[in-house]
């Protein structure tokens, strides 16, 4: 009934329709295996794609050739660009969408990828041999045979669901948690643990009074994730979203139900990330706040139903309601589905190689919340790398490893890899040592040619990248040739108190200084609007931030260089640091865990000291 | 940011003699910069024309002031011991002389070498095999032991504490830095930049402080101060006069015969100490210049790095001092006319001189020394982890000024946020904490309510 595969991926989240799609698109046969067809690419928490840092990771998968940005683009309900009043690398697209045409257009998408097919069921177990996985087993006993295997099981591995003092199995509401691969993995001596997370209720936006909300509008221009030329909405017609506030009778009201609190009463043993708390950890870690802000999304174009960002929760069902019902606004709500809990497996990544391929099993690829990770935009970046990893090494070819000086997408690999993690990670830009140079505007001429060379991104993308990069470039030589002279420019540096000039100025002079903007400067100055009538608003802006950011840039790329001299000196596979007496034992036994492949990666796992990293080096020579 | 970022191409230096104090003692520059930077130093030649494996008498000077007459030997790549280029400095053992010299290199752009450093560029040159890294290897690991436990320790006049504290509450500063950059849509209050900047001037000044205590031309110029302090007629003008082998005070048997404070230089094993002869303290005089003295004496005591506590064996009356127990920890109490009779009960660490003899007097000598040298740490770490931290300071001074400049041009916290962290490593290396980016994470998660 079933080919022998190149690829197989099981779960068809944000990791596994990346991971099929990019393994599918540079041609390996590929098969996308999920519990319900019906439910591909669910956004299973809010209805949004983006925000700060994770704006970043899009844009990335966008310029590396995945479908996430381009998704978006064709979904989206809301656009704004998030932290503009900072500096380019702060700034981060952030989308509201159609749920439901979110998941539509994924699947289009997916139909309509080459090499790939789909199958409905659920898989129990994996095939091995000799270390190498060679397979899946699905639920209705079929042995499907396959070159490489990728998870991407989200929170479906043994989730327990929690609302009250109510418990039961599932992987999202509704839909039956996945049991077996977590037994078996652990039999072949994978080493698992429990995670946390929690959704908000939904409620019936009709029974909401907004006048008692705050209105947040979508931005006057909608940039949008992908690079190519997608169909979005006009700005006109986006959707709003609406803030409202807790306050300290809500407080009083949830606090009722923390008896019966899956949470306080030790039900739950899952650990939930601290960025991410509930509402009931919110009040209680921080008691003195007497209220806590809540967003109000729409869920779609043709739905009534309202996403209540900021409410996790867990409380029992009548707890949620009668607390809610405290909210302005929310006086008459009316609810579709209570918030809740889930627990669910995953996996330490430190068990996992740069490629997301696991050390203990070859072939075997792990990406998403598997790996202890949380967010859309975090496990679809896993799925696109594991995807792409997975051909490459089915091919037999160098595998696709991006730097942390490259991308997010790196910062995070390298970081769930060297250091683990224990509670579930999210990106956040300060995890970037580099983030001036991981912007949101150039990740396509940071990735795209990479992705070219592999074999992912098309020639299109190719070849619209180099056509930017030339663009930009003549931008710049323009403005640092083009003199402004004093007549002409003081009138309008007068009218922003910016200091005049007395002699003629380079027009990259000019845009140096914070108060003046490259589109100022053409707005009012003809003659230099006239050269630039023929650029894209991107190449110009991406033109006038290299200008304006140039110092902070070089500092950046200084810092990598330092940084590479330690990336490239890579540590021998099965290196025996037994034999090193002088290494601390702490740095050892991580040594031995985690097998750094660098001495860079060395350098970052917690509990390394510099010496050691000496020692380190000093037994390998060169 | 990663604190363990490898620099390479950066010259390295450090003392190569062994410990301890030697006439002659060796400074080893390693690394493309160590001719020229040694070259701005010197003064008698350019050593950048000079062919390799020569050797140069002249003068080395920090700024105008000569730090001491060399011997310089160049070695240039690759026929050195690291294969890199090499500059040797021979100069006087003392160990003062050689902190300048190693402070100057750092000042010139050389970096204080980690244990082990030159041998381990030799290796990495190919200049030695590889049964030799064993070796290496536990001399890094054994050095890099006794260094993490002197670091903290040897911070001058109590500076560290504050530098501490200091280091922690920029932390709480770079984390709501972060945190408006990270949660700007979020419902948290953000970073006060008025604060922000008042914060910084006053690490700019403990930071200031702390480079100005590390300066050895300061020292060496104004050495390390001491005061001698005991009622009147005790014995202080024999004393320094004994020590300095010289009639220098007033001495007479009449007490309170010294009403000015003295000052005299003396020089112990290279190390110079400032000594402060002051008023015999009396509880009531009814002579108002000698209570002006007095009172000068108990400032002086407050200020000076030793306090030499001068008790006279045959005085029979109480002489409590009280005063000078919150100074405890620098004071020496010394038992002086141990040749006239009368005892003490004294503790093991007391001296018992006869100042007017000379009795005992080498022996406070010797004591003076080790307090100011610190006696559990030998020489060489001392000064290695001196210049450890002195450039560890003026790099947290450049950081400093690199953020005031960006809080006065009010740039974005993103901008800003390089230089806080490079200001947090070098701070980090000084009070031995170099987890930033944890840190200031969990700061982040700890005390702010964020996530929708």
């Amino acid at each position: 009934m079933f080919q022998e595969y190149d690829v197989i991926v099981v779960g068809a989240g944000h990791a596994g329709c990346e991971a099929a799609a990019a393994a599918a698109n540079m041609g390996s046969k590929t098969l996308l295996v999920t519990m319900n067809m019906q439910t591909i690419a669910q956004m299973s928490c809010n209805p949004a794609m983006g925000g700060i840092a994770k704006g970043q990771i899009v844009r990335e998968i966008d310029a590396l050739g995945g479908y996430s940005g381009i998704v978006t683009d064709e979904s989206m309900i809301q656009f704004r660009m998030l932290n503009k009043s900072k500096g380019p690398a702060m700034w981060s697209p952030r989308a509201q969408s159609d749920r439901m045409l979110f998941a539509l257009k994924w699947r289009e998408k997916l139909e309509h990828t080459p090499n790939l097919d789909f199958y409905q069921d659920m898989v129990k177990g994996l095939l091995v041999k000799d270390n190498r996985c060679i397979g899946v087993i699905t639920g209705l006993g079929h042995h499907i045979t396959a070159k490489a295997v990728v998870l991407t099981n989200g929170t479906f591995l043994n989730g327990i669901i929690h609302i009250g003092e109510k418990q039961f199995g599932g992987g999202r509401v509704a839909e039956k948690a996945a049991s077996g691969i977590t037994e078996q993995l652990v039999e072949l001596g994978f080493e698992s643990d429990r995670l946390k997370t929690g959704t908000p209720p939904r409620v019936d936006g009709r029974s909401l009074d907004y006048t008692k909300m705050d209105e947040q509008k979508g931005d006057d221009e909608i940039v949008g994730f992908s690079f190519s030329d997608t169909k979005k909405i006009k700005p006109e017609q986006q959707r709003s979203c609406w803030i409202t506030y807790t306050n300290q009778t809500v407080h009083d009201t949830l606090k009722t139900g923390f008896d019966r609190s899956p949470m306080y009463a030790g039900r739950i043993d899952g650990v939930g990330p601290r960025y991410c708390p509930s509402i009931e950890d919110k009040i209680n870690r921080f008691a003195e706040r007497d209220r806590h802000q809540l967003f109000v999304e729409p869920e779609g174009w043709n739905t009534v139903e309202i996403y209540v960002n900021g409410f996790s929760t867990s409380l029992p069902e009548e707890v949620q309601y009668e607390a809610l019902r405290i909210v302005p606004g929310f006086e008459n709500v009316r609810f579709f589905r209570p918030g809740y809990a889930i627990e669910y497996d995953y996996f330490p990544p430190t068990q996992l190689q740069y490629t997301l391929e696991t050390k203990l099993i070859q072939n075997l690829f792990f990406a998403g919340q598997i790996n202890g990770t949380t967010g859309y935009e975090e496990a679809a970046c896993q799925g696109l790398m594991a995807g792409i990893n997975a051909h490459l090494k089915t091919k037999e070819k160098e595998p696709l490893i991006l730097s942390r000086s490259e991308a997010y997408i790196g910062v995070l690999i390298d970081d769930l890899i060297s250091k683990g993690t224990e509670e579930p990670y999210r990106m956040f830009t300060s995890r970037a040592e580099f983030r001036t140079l991981l912007r949101q505007d150039n990740a396509d001429l940071r990735l795209t040619k990479k992705s070219f060379d592999f074999g992912l991104a098309s020639q299109e993308r190719m070849d619209a990248v180099l056509n930017k990069e030339r663009e930009v470039k003549n931008i710049l030589n323009e403005l640092n040739n083009f003199n402004i002279s004093p007549e002409e420019v003081n009138p309008l540096l007068e009218k922003i108190q910016s200091a005049s000039l007395t002699q003629k100025q380079k027009a990259g002079q000019l845009i140096l200084r914070p108060d003046i903007s490259l589109a100022y400067l053409l707005e009012n100055v003809p003659r230099l609007q006239s050269i630039f009538s023929g650029n894209k608003k991107e190449e110009l802006e991406q033109a006038e931030i290299q200008i304006k950011y140039n110092i902070y840039i070089e500092k950046e790329k200084e810092l990598v260089a330092k940084m590479n001299n330690l990336e490239h000196l890579s540590i021998p596979q099965n290196f025996n640091y037994t034999n090193i007496p002088a290494l601390s034992a702490e740095a050892r036994q991580k040594f031995i865990k985690i097998q750094p492949r660098t001495l860079g990666q060395a350098s970052r796992i917690s509990g390394v000291n510099p010496s050691d990293v000496q020692i380190l080096m000093v037994y390998m020579g060169r | 940011m990663s604190a363990q970022l490898q620099e390479w191409d950066d010259t390295i230096v450090a003392i190569a003699t062994a410990p301890g104090i030697g006439a002659i003692a060796v400074i080893r520059l390693s690394g493309k910069n160590s001719i020229a930077i040694v070259n701005r130093l010197f003064t008698s030649k350019n050593l950048e024309e000079q062919p390799t494996h020569t050797l140069h008498v002249g003068l080395l000077k920090a700024g105008v002031e000569i730090i001491d007459e060399v011997v310089v030997a160049l070695y240039k790549s690759p026929r050195s011991y690291t294969g890199e280029d090499i500059v040797e400095i021979s100069c006087h053992g003392s160990p003062f002389i050689q902190q300048q010299i190693i402070d100057a290199c750092i000042q010139e752009g050389a970096r204080l070498a980690k244990p082990g450093e030159f041998t381990q560029r030799a290796f990495l040159n190919g200049k030695m095999d590889l049964t030799q890294a064993e070796a290496v290897a536990d001399i890094i690991a054994s050095q890099s032991q006794a260094s993490k436990q002197t670091a903290l320790k040897q911070l001058r006049g109590g500076f560290s504490n504050d530098l501490s504290g200091l280091r922690n509450r920029l932390i709480e500063f770079a984390a709501l830095i972060e945190l408006e950059l990270d949660f700007s849509q979020e419902d948290v209050a953000f970073a006060d930049r008025d604060q922000f900047l008042f914060l910084i001037n006053e690490l700019s000044t403990v930071t200031d402080k702390l480079i100005g205590s590390f300066r050895l031309g300061n020292v060496i110029k104004n050495g390390v101060s001491v005061a001698i302090i005991g009622k009147p007629n005790a014995g202080k003008s024999t004393l320094l006069n004994a020590l300095l082998n010289e009639e220098r005070a007033i001495v007479s048997d009449i007490a309170g015969t010294t009403r000015d404070t003295i000052e005299e230089s003396l020089n112990i094993n290279g190390v110079i100490f400032r000594i402060i002869d002051t008023a015999g303290i009396r509880e009531h005089s009814g002579d108002t210049i000698e209570n002006l003295g007095i009172e000068r004496s108990r400032s002086n005591a407050g200020k000076a790095s030793i306090i030499i506590h001068l008790i006279d064996l045959t005085d029979n009356g109480s002489s409590d001092f009280e005063w000078l127990k919150q100074f405890n920890a620098k004071t020496i109490k010394v038992y002086n006319k141990v040749d006239a009779g009368g005892s003490a009960s004294a503790n093991e660490n007391d001296i018992f001189i006869a100042a007017k003899s000379g009795i005992g007097v080498e022996q406070l000598k010797n004591v003076l020394y080790k307090h100011a040298i610190g006696e559990e740490i030998n020489i060489e770490n001392t000064i290695i982890t001196n210049a450890r931290h002195y450039s560890a300071l003026l790099k947290v001074k450049e950081a400093l000024s690199d953020i005031k400049v960006g809080l006065l041009n009010n740039i974005s916290g993103d901008l800003l946020a390089p230089d806080i962290k490079r200001c947090l490593n070098y701070l980090g290396i000084i009070t031995g904490e170099i987890e930033t980016d944890r840190d200031i994470l969990g700061t982040i998660f700890g005390k702010f309510c964020i996530g929708k």
